[in-house]
């Protein structure tokens, strides 16, 4: 085994406090970007993928059609008017859809805010495809306007048979103050 | 001999600037247990507020703040302390060496502990009030909607985990490198064992706290989204990481524990302990486990069914090591000539106690039951049979064990045993009902609860002052024996004991072992 040092109790010390210092590391370097990973790949939260979804699909499967719910929740303090304007839509997969949420700031001053996407069954979400969304990024609104919010997505067309209805739901949040800060927006 | 052997410093210096071993163990025993004392307080304003339904004593916020600082201070402040106290106390004695490895840093990783409870314990003092999210800490009560006295708490936590990784590392470098002539691994006493691999599982995970409270206060203060979903983060993220600690960290307290019980248990049954290397293996395997099933703590936040499952199975693997340890405990006592000395006391009822835990502990294990019992008193009965019966009963044990080794004093044979009855009989009033209301869906962390649940809270709420005052018994019981206690010059105190640190003087040399024995 390697030797650190001559003296047996430094060489030991030396090691110890080494693995110390690599498992504090270990936290910030391998298991949050780890569990962002994980959570991407399997789909694992309801986390759809945060980027548009560029791919062609194959042709329309007219032979299946699937609910798609949408849901809207406000985070505690956001003061904005925020939801669908279909909370229910039947598609088919591999079809292009469009929908959008309206948003409205009641408040004298601008805001920030930024919407996160979670999807039920979560086993559903690597296969909510998103080719556009206003959740990709943050959305600014003067004091007292709204604004129409676009989303466009293609269900999969190897959407496992046994899910016939998938819920999008949006959280709102207000982060007028975090904007300038580190925000990996998704 | 000769006449360089110099005794302790006089007045307060000496316990100030100590690099001694035994008084830097007794400087932790006293510490952890005053912070005992504390925690106890803590959970006695907690039941007293639980005794009957109904807002009676106190805020709901302040009895949040009680649940919160009894958790933190029972686990950072007594349990993981009294340990360390016991492992700089005999672990040179035990393995034949003059002192700890790191003398210097030993009185440092002491020293440090008293300001960051100090800090903790100020929090109730602060603005806002103490942090009230629970000693799990879950983000984002503990980031967004945290009093401002967190910070505080993130810079305590930071303290003793310096404190912890210093003693562990010390622990480590004694046993691996100051072990007397002949003492090889597969010899050395099993509370030497349980604490080498403990001090492993120490290094590696106190970081991991570090890290998960050095996230929170960057959340908090300088505007990173670990665990805020708004920024892109993931709140279940901070659960993962915490419980990577966390559970790990459940067996850093009960495994020291279990090192005691291999030493008591032998000595009282006058036989040698049966299965020495599979305890050894099995402790091993244990802390190893510790490391792939923290997800257990979590199963309702919405993991696949494939992590379900795996979980699930490798948390009841668990369950073979522990059987095997207790398997071995109790052949150990099969055929022996027993006796029931108060620490022989402690240590069985540890065993009967700690099993019953381990058995809710393998019900909790299961995914689709835990959905019903999870967050509930339930959870609060199960742990409380693993660490206040396992961790503490045998820290119990241990002191009435050694003490005449330490002082040179007895104890009083009938005092230990009424402490041990009262302890024991309390101890089951207090938590056992806790199941019941636990299974009936009395949720934890909660100062009201509906009527149905009031006979049972009102009965563990009795038991909990029965199991505090018999520890003021105990207080007793220790001070009497080093003032009053009959003086005893005799090596081995126990006919059946066996061990280096028996073959020293009593009371204990200052110095021990300076030159080192040989052993075959």
């Amino acid at each position: 085994m390697l030797k650190v040092s001559s003296n047996p109790v430094v060489d030991t010390v030396v090691k110890l406090a080494s693995t110390a210092v690599i498992m504090f590391a270990f936290v910030f370097v391998v298991m949050v970007p780890l569990y962002d990973v994980l959570c991407d790949a399997l789909g694992i939260n309801g986390k759809t993928n945060g980027e548009a979804y560029t791919s062609v699909q194959a042709g329309i499967d007219e032979s299946r059609t699937v609910t798609i719910q949408f849901v809207a929740t406000n985070n505690e303090g956001m003061p904005w008017d925020f939801g669908p304007s279909v909370t229910m839509m039947k598609v088919h997969p591999g079809a292009s859809n469009d929908t959008v949420f309206h948003a409205r700031n009641p408040l004298p001053e601008a805001m920030v805010a930024q919407a996160i996407p979670s999807v039920s069954p979560s086993r559903a979400a690597a296969y909510f495809h998103k080719t556009e969304c206003f959740c990709f990024n943050q959305q600014p609104l003067d004091g007292d306007s709204a604004a129409e919010m676009p989303l466009q997505f293609i269900i999969d067309r190897d959407l496992p048979s046994d899910i016939h209805t998938i819920t999008l739901s949006y959280t709102i949040f207000d982060v007028t103050d975090m904007v300038g800060g580190a925000i990996a927006a998704r | 001999m000769g006449d360089h052997h110099h005794g302790p410093a006089k007045g307060l210096s000496r316990w100030l600037f100590t690099t001694n071993h035994k008084d830097i163990g007794t400087m932790y025993l006293w510490f952890s247990f005053s912070m005992f004392i504390l925690g106890g307080a803590f959970a006695m304003i907690i039941r007293a507020e639980l005794f009957q339904p109904g807002m009676q004593l106190v805020e709901p916020a302040f009895f949040n703040q009680m649940t919160t600082l009894h958790g933190l201070v029972m686990v950072f402040g007594a349990i993981m302390p009294s340990f360390v106290g016991l492992a700089n106390w005999m672990i040179p004695m035990m393995i034949g060496a003059p002192d700890m490895a790191l003398p210097r840093m030993n009185n440092w990783s002491f020293w440090i502990l008293p300001p960051a409870f100090l800090i903790l314990a100020g929090t109730l003092f602060m603005e806002g009030g103490a942090p009230n999210f629970g000693w799990t800490f879950y983000a984002p009560l503990s980031t967004t909607y945290a009093p401002p006295s967190v910070t505080y708490f993130i810079f305590s936590i930071h303290v003793l985990g310096l404190s912890s990784i210093m003693g562990s590392i010390n622990i480590i470098a004694t046993v691996m490198n100051m072990r007397a002539p002949g003492m090889t691994y597969m010899k050395m006493p099993l509370f030497v064992w349980t604490w080498l691999i403990t001090a492993f599982l120490l290094v590696a995970v106190m970081p991991v706290l570090a890290g998960a409270v050095t996230m929170m206060l960057m959340d908090i203060h300088f505007g990173t989204s670990f665990f805020s979903a708004a920024g892109g983060g993931d709140p279940v993220l901070f659960q993962h990481i915490f419980w990577f600690f966390g559970h790990p960290e459940v067996y850093i307290i009960i495994l020291p524990a279990f090192g005691v019980v291999s030493q008591i248990i032998p000595t009282f049954a006058r036989k040698p302990l049966f299965g020495y290397d599979s305890m050894v293996y099995a402790t091993a395997a244990i802390a190893f486990l510790s490391f792939i099933v923290w997800a257990h703590h979590m199963y309702t936040v919405g993991m696949p069914v494939a992590g379900e499952l795996f979980f699930m199975y490798a948390t009841m693997l668990i369950a073979v090591p522990t059987g095997v340890k207790v398997f071995n405990w109790v052949t150990t006592m099969w055929r022996g000539a027993m006796t029931f000395e108060t620490p022989m006391l402690f240590c069985m009822g540890f065993l009967v106690l700690f099993t019953i835990g381990g058995f809710t502990g393998l019900m909790l294990s299961i995914a689709p039951a835990d959905f019903q019992y999870h967050d509930s008193y339930f959870v609060v009965a199960h742990f409380h049979y693993v660490m206040v019966a396992g961790a503490v009963f045998s820290m119990s044990a241990a002191v009435y064990y050694w003490l005449p080794k330490w002082c040179g004093r007895m104890y009083s044979e009938t005092m230990g045993k009424t402490h041990f009855w009262i302890s024991f009989i309390g101890f089951n009033i207090a938590f056992f009902p806790q199941h019941f209301v636990g299974l009936a869906g009395m949720p934890r962390r909660i100062p009201d609860y509906a009527l149905q649940f009031a006979d049972f809270n009102m009965m563990s709420s009795i038991g909990a002052f029965i199991y505090g005052a018999s520890q003021i018994l105990f207080l007793y019981n220790v001070v009497a024996t080093i003032v009053a206690g009959k003086p005893t010059s005799e090596a081995k105190t126990w006919e059946g004991a066996e061990g280096l640190e028996w073959t020293v003087a009593t009371p204990a040399p200052y110095h021990t072992f300076e030159t080192p024995p040989q052993v075959r």
